[in-house]
């Protein structure tokens, strides 16, 4: 439909520059930039190379998305930026980009959060997101669970981790095995040889008496750590596929665990999976059958979006301009810890003003909250 | 030309705007500095650059889309802030498609300083460091931007005039410190010098941040082996 909105979006929390336009629920351009390849030989993301890397990279990305997209920035409703969470300095990069664009373009900017960026990405796969989305994120940044009455305003935390991300415990058995970095992909591959219950490994916070919807990876880390260094010092050689597929079980056995329990918990009937981890093709195919058992629709979008990316923030940012969301200010701060409950940055004066319709979207950051506020006053 | 200046070099956030139109004799262009906004706050770049954008075209009266040529302090300073200016600068560029040019940010403190002898800048690189560049006078720079520690060139600074917070921070080394000398950039000063070089047909630099240090990254040895000795 051509009166939904069309908006940039552009994400730079961690180490992927990405610029995304969306029209509404479709995907129109999805440009990425990485520096995975100059962080490799550190093991991690490194901020200082990320952040040097988002400056390079973000013009250039800006126009390949354009180009991909085929339309004219200024025919854009809005700009989207992740706001936060992320690393302070990669984000600095993107927000400063997106205001500037947004103020040479005339069009209302829009700071929104990182992780509903991941759930609402999903409207483009499979269109509309029920109401309440049971949502699961696991990443290298990230594992959480989250339950989304309405992605643009409501976004409620049921669990996270409590120690390593998901995807930052792949990375770290990886290099005991000396697979080298991201561990996430290689390891799902050298499972698929493996047998996933060669070696019983821990699952974290399972306990009845555990947090139900809380994550802990660390013990699981340190426990694949010994069995290897156990077998290295015996002088016996490490079953890598063995190892890698019973810990790789172990992860997923716990997420999608509690991922069904909280859809029980909470009477809703579906599950969206988010996040780099979210690629993982075991996590898909237990998440699969699981969710089939338990009568629950799963959503998980195509890999490329599951990653960090600017189509998540666009797609995001084009739910707020359908809403009418109120804009960000041009002070717009980049927030590195902002909290899972503020899916955007309203200007100020608008942070608990959700629902309420705001007819003003196109110019004037400063002013057009102000008779909003006078209206309320003078019919009180 | 209506040329847009901006730094987040050092901890002031600043934007100029400045017209250079080419004086009614033919002679040299004179710029003029049609609105100024500088803020001093180190650790708030992010927020308050675009809003001092917004400010300098308001009191000019002028929108951002009448602006004709860009230019940006590309340090060096501290990586954080200095990229706030370098990218809202690159981006400007590209949303405006007009040229964006770079200019040295130690040019534009010596510039403002006014000095017609030889003498140095200095801004505080923080980790008791200095960036820091030699002059000949006030458009004349005789050395690459470095950073150092005080102590290590006290010898070739000693007694030379100079100006900037680095030589307000380490005034037993700077000890030639003009106490009216600028501290901080003003892109008022970076847009003036901008503008007369453009007009003599010099090309600046790119818009590209001269970081000057590699970024601080170990290359882990190994993984921490967890089995208890
Ligand atoms: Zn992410």
């Amino acid at each position: 439909m051509a009166d939904e909105p069309l908006v940039l979006g552009i994400e730079t929390s961690c180490d992927e520059t990405g610029v995304g336009i969306v029209r509404g629920h479709t995907l129109l351009a999805d440009a990425i930039a990485s520096s995975v390849d100059e962080h490799a030989r550190f093991g991690g993301v490194v901020p200082e190379v990320a952040s040097r890397a988002h400056l390079e990279a973000m013009v250039p990305t800006i126009q390949r998305a354009l180009k991909e997209a085929g339309v004219a920035a200024s025919d854009l409703d809005g700009i989207a930026v992740t706001a936060g969470p992320g690393l302070a300095g990669a984000l600095l990069v993107g927000t400063s980009a997106a205001k500037a664009y947004a103020y040479a373009l005339g069009k209302p900017l829009y700071g929104v959060n990182h992780l509903a960026s991941h759930i609402c990405v999903d409207q483009l796969e499979h269109g509309a997101l029920p109401e309440p989305t049971m949502a699961l994120l696991v990443s290298g940044g990230h594992s959480s669970l989250l339950l989304a009455p309405d992605i643009t305003s409501d976004v409620r935390p049921l669990g996270s981790t409590i120690d390593d991300a998901a995807g930052e415990a792949f990375d770290k058995v990886a290099r005991v095995l000396n697979l080298g970095f991201p561990g996430g992909p290689v390891i799902d591959r050298m499972a698929r040889e493996g047998d996933p219950e060669a070696i019983a490994f821990p699952r974290g916070l399972t306990g009845s008496r555990d947090p139900k919807y809380d994550f802990s990876f660390s013990g699981l880390k340190t426990a694949v750590a010994r069995w290897i260094e156990a077998k290295r010092a015996a002088g016996e050689e490490v079953p890598v596929a063995d190892v890698s597929a019973s810990f790789q079980e172990a992860v997923v056995d716990v997420l999608t665990r509690k991922a069904v329990r909280a859809c029980k918990d909470h009477g809703v009937d579906h599950l969206m999976i988010g996040g780099g981890v979210a690629a993982n093709s075991r996590l898909r195919a237990m998440a699969e059958r699981r969710c089939e058992d338990a009568g629950i629709t799963l959503r998980v979008p195509r890999p490329k979006l599951c990653t960090d990316n600017g189509a998540m923030v666009a797609a995001l940012g084009a739910e707020m301009v359908a809403r009418n969301r109120p804009h960000s200010a041009w002070e717009l701060s980049a927030d590195s810890s902002l909290p899972v409950t503020e899916p955007h940055v309203p200007a100020p004066g608008h942070e608990h003003r959700h629902g309420v319709p705001h007819s003003h979207h196109g110019h004037g950051h400063s002013h057009d909250h102000v008779h909003e506020v006078s209206k309320d006053n003078l019919y009180s | 030309m209506l040329l847009l200046a901006l730094d987040t070099a050092t901890p002031a956030v600043s934007a100029a705007l400045l017209s250079c139109d080419p004086a009614p004799d033919g002679g040299r262009p004179a710029p003029r500095v049609l609105a100024e906004a500088r803020e001093v706050d180190a650790r708030r770049h992010g927020e308050l650059l675009l809003p001092a954008v917004d400010r300098v075209l308001d009191e000019a009266g002028l929108k951002l889309d009448a602006v004709t040529d860009i230019v940006v302090g590309v340090g060096p300073g501290p990586y954080t802030g200095l990229r706030v200016g370098l990218v809202t600068a690159a981006t400007f560029g590209a949303a405006l498609d007009v040229p964006v040019h770079g200019l040295c940010s130690l040019d534009g403190i010596a510039y403002a300083a006014g000095i017609e002898e030889p003498f140095v800048v200095a801004t505080d690189a923080r980790r008791k460091e200095v960036y820091w560049a030699r002059y000949a006078d006030f458009r004349t720079r005789t050395t690459d931007p470095a950073v150092d520690r005080p102590a290590d060139i006290a010898e070739q600074v000693a007694g030379v005039p100079a100006v900037g917070a680095g030589a307000v921070l380490y005034d037993g080394t700077f000890d030639g410190l003009r106490a009216d000398g600028p501290e901080h950039q003003s892109a008022a000063a970076l847009g003036a010098l901008a503008a007369e070089k453009l007009a003599r047909g010099e090309t600046l630099l790119p818009p590209r941040p001269l970081y000057l240090r590699r970024p601080d990254a170990q290359v882990p040895a190994n993984y921490k082996v967890v089995t208890p000795k």
